[in-house]
């Protein structure tokens, strides 16, 4: 099993003519066949986008004609961060269940408006600013690098891209493998938090243990923390290891992800880190050592 | 994007916000003219740095018995004279950290006539992921004290972004506040004006501290500090025309037109990463490993060959490096656009300290294959700890 996504899901995707969108689409495409059905462009509906290796989708002008010829439910959005906020309000119009927004640099009052349309919708938003999602020989939504996943049963949630590869690497070389890796995103307004993806493992089967990478800024891990010590009085409990980036970052400044910055006195890494302690996660102080330290916890 | 105080008042009284008169100055010869502007008979005399707690700030050149950062003066003399003693000289405040700030502009303000103190921030309270009024009766303290010791006193309404601010909100925000009578009439324009304004500007933070109740029972933004949104100042040519160069750090400025996110720290080991959050965490490893990291850097995920080389000859161009750490576990960064980078700025500025390289994913092995080409003297590591500890090893040798 996996959350999320799995081989029959059906995936769009907004922003497919450009070089990030070809690029990404190419390599969802050679990903274990992952169903990537169509394209929109509001210019170039009927057209068909071609690959470099000759692969091939047709195009449609809008979300909404898209869905119903391709009975998608899923879309990916490369669009650039003036005209993303839109592409993922006309994907929540369509109605589509899963919305993936990759694209770094969206205004923030721009996600304040995509949150409230929403919150009064049945969609799911994951990111923006995300890598996206990837459940092993299935589906691969985004940008992560397939090649460094292995089938198994460690799921794995995530504020930052790269330390999501980190985690799925050498969950890897440790011979776990993933059920599946998801980064929520570094932005401060975002569709999908920690507890979401928590609650959709602790429920998976096949998601054995899990590893929940957060960063400083806001107070999403705390949050997470007090649900996983919520959840474990109900007897729902799994096996966890974490990180936790930025204990050397300077307060008051915003390191690279809008959403990371101590602020107010808020958000810092040592509180986020004991919180995660104080919910039986055992935080590893080196990002290098997340597989082994989950291996550590397995072993009991 | 921080912009000064008196920049900020009058971008807020645009939009109708009550702020005293003032005229900046950006010399001590300006101060007479600036002064004899305004009404009188009581003048406030501000530095102008992108940075808080400067009334209670110390001028490096000046003795331990000298005023402030923030003067108030009782006759146009006094004013010229504050600003005379004032331009030029180093604020060294809780907030600038020791080397603090010069002081190259000043504020001449109309003095109020206080009866209350209070405290009004506009956020983005990502918890809820909408725009949300903190208030507090505890005004012009800092606000960070007050919610440590006395958190009931912080008061926070989200406001819905499609009922925008209602006559509710105003109500809880008036409450808050204790506002009655006239402070309480102003407010139900002042409150939903700030939240237009934050709006409108894509604000960051809006911060006014103090809001004052005057003695004539009536509201005014005293101070104000706002920072913008870095993402939305693409749609902001005025807000763009307000940035201070001389208040940022010359290598993030340069970084900043690359689009690399770059944040300059005190450590000797400079650091080029992918990710943020790799970013962060290769900061901290060296911090385990014992050594500061001297910046962080991070390229981003869609950076080509040339972005790259900026970022890596403005990590080597810092004096303080003794050591470059470079990692990158490649996603949509392939790993030999990031070695075609470092091997193109080598070539051209060279390279005088030692370089762990640490490269994982997206064609990583092409990316190896173009650094040992190179005939670069490069340390090539195996993961993040292998690479920290080398590189760490590399600086004590």
């Amino acid at each position: 099993m996996s959350i999320l996504v799995n081989k029959n899901t059906k995936v769009l995707v907004q922003g497919l003519t450009g070089k990030t969108g070809t690029f990404h689409t190419e390599q969802a495409l050679a990903y274990y066949g992952t169903q990537m059905v169509g394209g929109i462009h509001p210019k170039k509906g009927g057209e068909t986008w071609t690959g470099s290796k000759g692969e091939s989708l047709p195009i449609y002008a809008t979300v909404v004609e898209a869905k119903e010829k391709t009975g998608a439910d899923a879309s990916v959005i490369y669009v650039p961060p003036a005209g993303a906020a839109d592409a993922i309000i006309e994907a929540i119009e369509a109605e589509i269940p899963f919305i993936t927004c990759i694209t770094e640099g969206i205004p923030v009052m721009d996600m304040v408006r995509v949150k409230a349309r929403l919150d009064r919708s049945n969609s799911r938003l994951l990111g923006p600013n995300c890598p996206g999602v990837l459940t092993p020989e299935e589906c691969k939504i985004g940008i992560m690098p397939g090649s460094i996943f292995r089938k198994g049963s460690v799921g794995i949630v995530s504020r930052s891209g790269t330390l999501t590869y980190e985690a799925v690497f050498q969950t890897s070389n440790e011979g776990l493998g993933q059920t599946t890796a998801v980064g929520i995103g570094g932005d401060p307004v975002k569709g999908t938090e920690f507890i979401d993806i928590l609650e959709m493992f602790l429920a998976d089967e096949a998601t054995q243990s899990i590893i929940m990478i957060g960063e400083i800024g806001g107070s999403a891990e705390e949050e997470a923390a007090q649900f996983l010590i919520d959840e474990a009085k109900k007897g729902r409990k799994k096996p966890m290891a974490g990180f936790i980036a930025g204990r050397t970052a300077p307060k008051g400044r915003t390191m690279g992800h809008a959403g990371a910055v101590v602020s107010g006195g808020k958000g810092d890494a040592e509180s986020k880190i004991a919180a995660m302690e104080a919910a039986g996660i055992k935080v590893s102080p080196s990002p290098a050592r997340l597989g082994t330290t989950l291996v550590e916890v397995l072993k009991g | 994007m921080n912009i000064h105080e008196y920049q900020a008042k009058a971008l807020l009284k645009g939009f109708g916000a009550p702020v005293a008169e003032g005229v900046a100055i950006f010399s001590a010869e300006e101060a007479e003219a600036a002064a004899k502007q305004l009404p009188g008979p009581l003048y406030v005399v501000k530095s102008q740095i992108h940075a808080g707690g400067r009334g209670k700030g110390k001028f490096k050149e000046l003795g331990p018995e000298a005023k402030g950062g923030v003067r108030l003066a009782f006759s146009i003399d006094e004013a010229k004279s504050h600003a005379k003693e004032m331009f030029g000289n180093t604020l060294v405040t809780a907030q600038t950290g020791d080397a603090g700030k010069q002081v190259n502009r000043l504020y001449i303000e109309d003095g109020a006539d206080i009866a209350r103190e209070l405290y009004c921030s506009l956020l983005v309270d990502r918890s809820v992921g909408r725009v949300a009024f903190v208030v507090s009766t505890e005004g012009g303290m800092d606000i960070e004290a007050v919610a440590h010791d006395t958190p009931e006193k912080i008061h926070t309404i989200a406001i819905d972004p499609e009922a925008g601010v209602t006559e509710a909100d105003i109500a809880a925000i008036s409450s808050a506040l204790e506002l009655s009578g006239a402070a309480a009439e102003d407010a139900k324009s002042l409150f939903p004006l700030l939240y237009k304004a934050f709006n409108e500007k894509d604000m960051a933070l809006l911060e006014i501290n103090p809001l004052i109740v005057m003695k004539d029972d009536h509201l005014r933004v005293l101070d104000a500090k706002m920072s913008f949104d870095g993402n939305a100042i693409f749609r902001h040519d005025d807000v763009k025309a307000l940035r201070d160069e001389s208040e940022e750090d010359a290598k993030e400025i340069e970084a900043s037109k690359w689009d690399l996110a770059y944040v300059a720290l005190d450590g000797n080991i400079g650091c080029m990463v992918n990710g943020a959050g790799l970013a962060m965490a290769t900061m901290d490893i060296i911090k385990l490993y014992g050594k500061e990291p001297a910046n962080f850097c991070d390229v981003g995920g869609g950076a080509g060959k040339e972005k790259v080389a900026a970022a890596f000859k403005i990590i080597t161009a810092d004096p303080k490096v003794e050591g470059i750490l470079v990692n990158i576990f490649g996603g949509i960064m392939k790993c030999d656009v990031i070695a075609e980078g470092v091997v193109a700025a080598v070539q051209e500025v060279g390279l005088k300290v030692p370089l762990v390289v640490r490269l994982e994913g997206t064609n990583v092995e092409l990316g190896k294959k173009i650094l040992n080409e190179s005939g670069l003297a490069i340390t090539a590591a195996d993961d993040l700890d292998d690479a920290a500890k080398k590189i760490v090893a590399a600086i004590k040798a």
